[in-house]
């Protein structure tokens, strides 16, 4: 049995995904982790595009600023910035599947080391197969310039989730470049999974310990860059 | 031209057992509720419904489901996000009981079959869903080095959609993210149904910001500033 690891709060996890981003680029962030990544960018020049179909998508609204008609594909009530557009969601998705998002942080319930997505379909739900929230995953992770992948390291009975082959529906095959865990920072290359930050406090070993396919040690292998 | 109705339940008549209607609105935003209310009274039955998520946000598309008028639903994001507030929730039991049929499509695969029904194309190929059972009994096609999925049209029967502001003509102006699937639904059914906010005469909206064009809509009924809470 795995032990767990103490890793990042998921509030780090969605700082060190900022870290990652580059001024200059527009950039989807999906639902749980991902969408904790708006904090962290306050003041940068980037553009966050919501799937429901806005662009330049402003903080969360305050109680009193609260519209209706102005949300985030999360159902999060939104404010506009000066600079916001609309766009329908056929529109919408039209730029996402067309290439002009530069990176989607996307959820992940696996991971293989090809690169694999598998991020909707929870087989626990009990529903018939096919059937599940696949929302805009698919089109983001096929569209996306630079896919990363962002989920805690372990299911909560300890078994791995960066694995050999997913065993779950997948979202889109060989389409994440880069994967973050509260435990480490893991690119996919063809050669393999390179392990390049870890939390502070772990080893490499203790990483490969709950990680399924052999990761190659980056040489310069270091904690995370917070 | 006027295609103005006095109420939901007239606006509704015409919608038949068995048809295929596709709602607008993302989660809250953009919902036409008095006409899927006034499709829960009407009663009928085998429906066929083309909409983003069922329940969510939504009670009265689960009032449907309730009173067993949904036999499918084609939609992107059909339940809960939290298995736990799912569990529950009429929908999501008859769908475990197949009882009612889902078929789940990636939102962009679910928008442009839309816009290519209202387009008048038969299909479309979309990079999107290969390698995955969504592109299962599908054909797959190369173009240069790059695989995708041929995907085919919807036309629903009937649409029902929300804009901020329609005329009598049928011009529509959807406001912020309310617009999300409507024009697309709207221009896609054979007959559009369009509640709006708030009701214009011929004139009044600036054509150059016009959403949608009245010739997608066959009627009209002015229904005020529903009101729903955003958030899940």
């Amino acid at each position: 049995m795995a032990t767990r690891f103490k890793g990042l709060s998921r509030e780090l996890m969605a700082m060190r995904v900022a870290n990652e981003l580059k001024d200059g680029t527009y950039v989807n962030l999906g639902i749980g982790i991902p969408t904790l990544v708006s904090d962290w960018i306050e003041g940068r020049d980037i553009v966050l595009q919501s799937e429901i179909g806005m662009l330049n998508t402003g903080p969360l609204a305050s109680q009193e600023n609260v519209d209706q008609d102005l949300i985030n594909a999360s159902c999060q009530p939104v404010t506009e910035r000066p600079g916001s557009a609309y766009i329908s969601t056929a529109d919408s998705f039209g730029m996402i599947r067309g290439g002009r998002m530069d990176v989607a942080v996307l959820g992940a319930l696996q991971v293989s080391e090809k690169g694999d997505l598998a991020s909707w379909a929870n087989p626990e739900r009990g529903f018939p197969e096919g059937v599940g929230n696949i929302g805009g995953s698919m089109d983001l992770a096929v569209g996306a310039k630079r896919v990363i992948a962002t989920m805690i390291h372990t299911t909560t009975k300890g078994e791995a989730k960066i694995v050999k082959n997913c065993g779950y529906a997948l979202t889109a095959e060989k389409c994440v470049d880069l994967i973050l865990t509260d435990l480490a920072l893991i690119e996919v290359t063809p050669e393999g999974l390179v392990l390049k930050e870890i939390a502070a406090g772990l080893t490499a070993e203790d990483v490969q310990s709950v990680t399924e396919p052999k990761l190659i040690i980056a040489p310069d292998l270091c904690e995370f860059r917070l | 031209m006027d295609k103005v109705v006095s109420s939901a339940d007239e606006a509704v008549a015409d919608i038949f057992d068995g048809a295929i209607v596709a709602i607008g609105g993302f989660f809250t935003a953009g919902t036409p509720t008095s006409l899927i209310q006034a499709l829960a009274r009407k009663g009928c039955k085998d429906l066929t419904l083309v909409i983003m998520t069922m329940g969510p946000g939504n009670p009265d598309v689960l009032q449907l489901v309730l009173n067993g008028q949904v036999k499918k639903t084609i939609s992107n994001y059909p339940f809960y996000r939290s298995a736990s507030q799912g569990a529950d929730c009429c929908f999501e039991i008859m769908v475990r009981a197949e009882l009612i049929e889902v078929e789940t499509l990636p939102m962009g695969t679910f928008c442009e079959k839309l816009r290519a029904g209202g387009a008048g194309l038969a299909a479309f190929y979309t990079p999107t869903g290969v390698g995955t059972v969504v592109a299962r009994g599908k054909e797959i096609r190369k173009f240069g080095d790059r695989d995708y999925l041929l995907e085919t049209a919807i036309r629903p029967d009937f649409a029902l959609v929300y804009a901020h502001k329609g005329d009598r003509m049928g011009n529509l102006i959807c406001r912020k993210t309310a617009r999300n699937f409507n024009p697309d639904m709207a221009a896609a059914a054979e007959c559009t149904i369009a509640a709006v906010e708030y009701l214009v005469e011929p004139g009044q909206l600036d054509p150059d910001t016009v959403h949608v064009p009245g010739i997608f809509v066959k009627r009209v009924l002015e229904v005020g500033r529903p009101s729903y809470v955003p958030g899940l």
